[in-house]
């Protein structure tokens, strides 16, 4: 089975972002960038799912030149060949989805994998708009994924319990944190990556408009959450709780 | 003018109280315009009565057997459906789990451009929405005609009900053939209130030890005070709770009257989801766990000992 797997460039989870004075974006100078975490799933779901079903796995990332550096990490886990939409600035989730779809529409894999959001912008809607535009059946929020045939059943994380459903090839499936545990690149593997093919293509080559359909016009930082008190010992939590904050 | 669409969440007949935060946002978003509300389902008749009293223009039941579960392609469809038919604006979900997965195919079918998970609505384009895991906060502009949001249910108050006026209209829903199947639904019972919902809410991280010790100490203090429990990923990872007791970027955004952290060292992926409750205590060992920056009562003790004690305090006091 052939798989596209897609990574986005992230600045490091550990990081807490700093946005610029002009409120124009957030400092990255010196920032540690990594994949997507959930996209690190994603890869890895795949990598899994080539091992079982042989195939392929491609990856794809929408960024500039630098994203290479993301794309070579997915390649360094195993994964076969990339693709690089080189895009400079931001790229809204409705352009990614349309430029995932061009890339689809030359690939036709039988699965593509994402993660479920991005840990920058939170959209959680690139998986989703990209199956609707193909017509294709979704399982967004996967922590199971079994492959049979043609038809693969997803296990979803939805409120209130755990969903089940299923659907033939192709299709779009989106991972959720417990999916699995990303392994890391062997040594050989990262040797291996830096001879793997990775393509290019402007997104104008695949003819997509990537003017976004929302604008982010300003980013701030939000109030701070004022530190309270340490209280020294459990009478007095429960005495401050019902007199001060009258929250008992 | 605005006239936009909130489609509510309904189970066995009942509305999700998730929804009602949307109604509000969708209230505030018609201002001088129309707000309609849509309910879709196998029998959604009842649901979509009980939300006459919103103010709403119409109330739409969308009724079809290929709705009676939920799925992305049937549900966006017969969305997208009804807010042609009615010359929608806006459309606006809760974002909850299905909102989520709806509202992005929703958007694509209406060629609308959409804003995530919105934690305020400034005007009628403009929104503002939370990022990086909340911290940071993005005004965001859509520029599309037609405009699709989720809804951050813990910022919007739930809307009140008023005097119930109208009828309810029926939609001749037409979900057309998905292509995903439903296979089960495992619900994660609880007596327990919903997080989402609760007023107080107890949560564990790894400080609890162990599922034993997660059982020990949460849950008691829990029932003590009807309240609903939490976790983190770290805990939930580890298989000692269900993954719906998740709060955080990842799981669920909370806002309770109170929040307790219990062994919580406050990871930002945490604060996330729980920064927003009114009085957050924390009981931590370690007196420089982060946590500590958000909590308005920190206790600086061993779980083991902090809360029995605790218990028997608040059995005290409540008499
Ligand atoms: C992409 C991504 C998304 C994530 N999303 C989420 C999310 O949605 N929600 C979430 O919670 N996390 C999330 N995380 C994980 C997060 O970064 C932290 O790893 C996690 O929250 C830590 O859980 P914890 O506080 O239980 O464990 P730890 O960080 O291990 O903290 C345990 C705490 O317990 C204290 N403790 C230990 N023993 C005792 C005792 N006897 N008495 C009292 N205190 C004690 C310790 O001092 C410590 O502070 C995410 C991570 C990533 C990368």
């Amino acid at each position: 089975m052939k798989i596209l797997v897609t990574v986005k460039r992230v600045m490091d989870y550990n990081v807490k972002p700093k946005v610029k004075p002009d409120g124009s974006g957030v400092v990255t100078d010196g920032v540690n960038m990594i994949v997507n975490p959930f996209d690190e799933i994603a890869v890895e779901e795949s990598l899994k799912l080539k091992e079982k079903n042989g195939g392929e796995v491609v990856v794809l990332s929408i960024g500039t030149k630098d994203t290479t550096t993301q794309i070579r990490a997915a390649l360094a886990m195993g994964a076969d060949r990339g693709i690089l939409v080189l895009a400079d600035g931001s790229v809204d989730p409705d352009a990614a989805a349309r430029l995932i779809k061009a890339v689809y529409e030359q690939e036709k894999p039988d699965l593509v994998v994402l993660g479920k959001q991005a840990i920058d912008d939170d959209s959680s809607q690139a998986g989703q708009l990209l199956a609707e535009y193909l017509g294709l059946p979704q399982a967004t929020f996967a922590s199971k994924v079994d492959v049979a045939g043609k038809t693969v059943t997803v296990t979803r994380e939805v409120d209130g319990g755990l969903e089940t459903i299923s659907f033939d090839m192709p299709g779009v499936v989106t991972a959720d944190l417990r999916l699995n545990t990303p392994r890391y690149a062997s040594l050989p593997g990262i040797m291996k990556a830096k001879k793997k093919e990775v393509k290019e293509f402007t997104p104008a080559a695949l003819g997509v408009d990537i003017a976004p359909k929302v604008k982010v016009l300003k980013l701030e930082e939000p109030k701070a959450r004022q530190a309270g008190q340490k209280v020294p010992d459990v009478a007095t939590l429960v005495g401050k709780l019902r007199n001060e904050a009258k929250a008992l | 003018m605005a006239t936009v669409l909130v489609i509510a969440e309904q189970a066995g007949g009942k509305v999700k109280k998730a929804s009602l935060a949307a109604i509000t946002a969708g209230q505030q978003l018609a201002k001088g315009g129309a707000m309609h509300i849509g309910v879709l389902g196998e029998n959604p008749a009842d649901a979509a009565a009980s939300l006459l009293g919103y103010g709403a223009a119409k109330v739409h039941a969308a009724a079809h057997a290929g709705l009676a579960h939920y799925l992305a392609e049937p549900f966006a469809k017969v969305v997208a459906d009804l807010a042609k038919a009615n010359g929608a604006t806006h459309v606006v979900l809760p974002a909850t789990a299905q909102g989520k997965d709806v509202a992005p195919r929703i958007a694509a079918r209406l060629g609308a451009g959409m804003a995530s998970d919105i934690s305020a609505v400034v005007d009628d384009k403009t929104f503002k929405r939370p990022m990086w895991a909340g911290n940071v906060v993005g005004a965001v502009e859509i520029t599309t005609a037609v405009k699709v949001v989720t809804v951050r249910v813990s910022e919007f108050a739930a809307a009140a009900a008023g005097a119930a006026a109208g009828e309810v209209a029926k939609f001749a829903a037409d979900p057309g053939t998905p292509k995903a199947k439903f296979i089960k639904f495992e619900e994660v019972k609880s007596a327990r209130p919903e997080l989402t919902e609760a007023s107080i809410i107890v949560s564990g991280g790894r400080g609890t030890k162990s599922k034993e010790g997660y059982k020990a100490t949460v849950e008691p203090l829990a029932d003590l005070l009807g309240a609903a429990v939490g976790a983190t990923r770290a805990i939930v990872d580890d298989g000692w709770v269900p993954n719906d007791w998740q709060v955080g970027q990842t799981g669920k955004v909370v806002a309770p009257q109170l929040y307790f952290a219990l062994g919580i060292s406050g990871a930002i992926q945490h604060v996330a989801g729980m920064k927003g409750s009114k009085t957050i205590v924390a009981i931590n060992k370690d007196p420089d766990a982060p946590i500590f920056q958000v909590a308005d009562y920190g206790l600086v003790a061993d779980l083991a000992k902090a809360v029995p004690e605790l218990m028997e305090e608040i059995k005290k006091v409540k008499g």
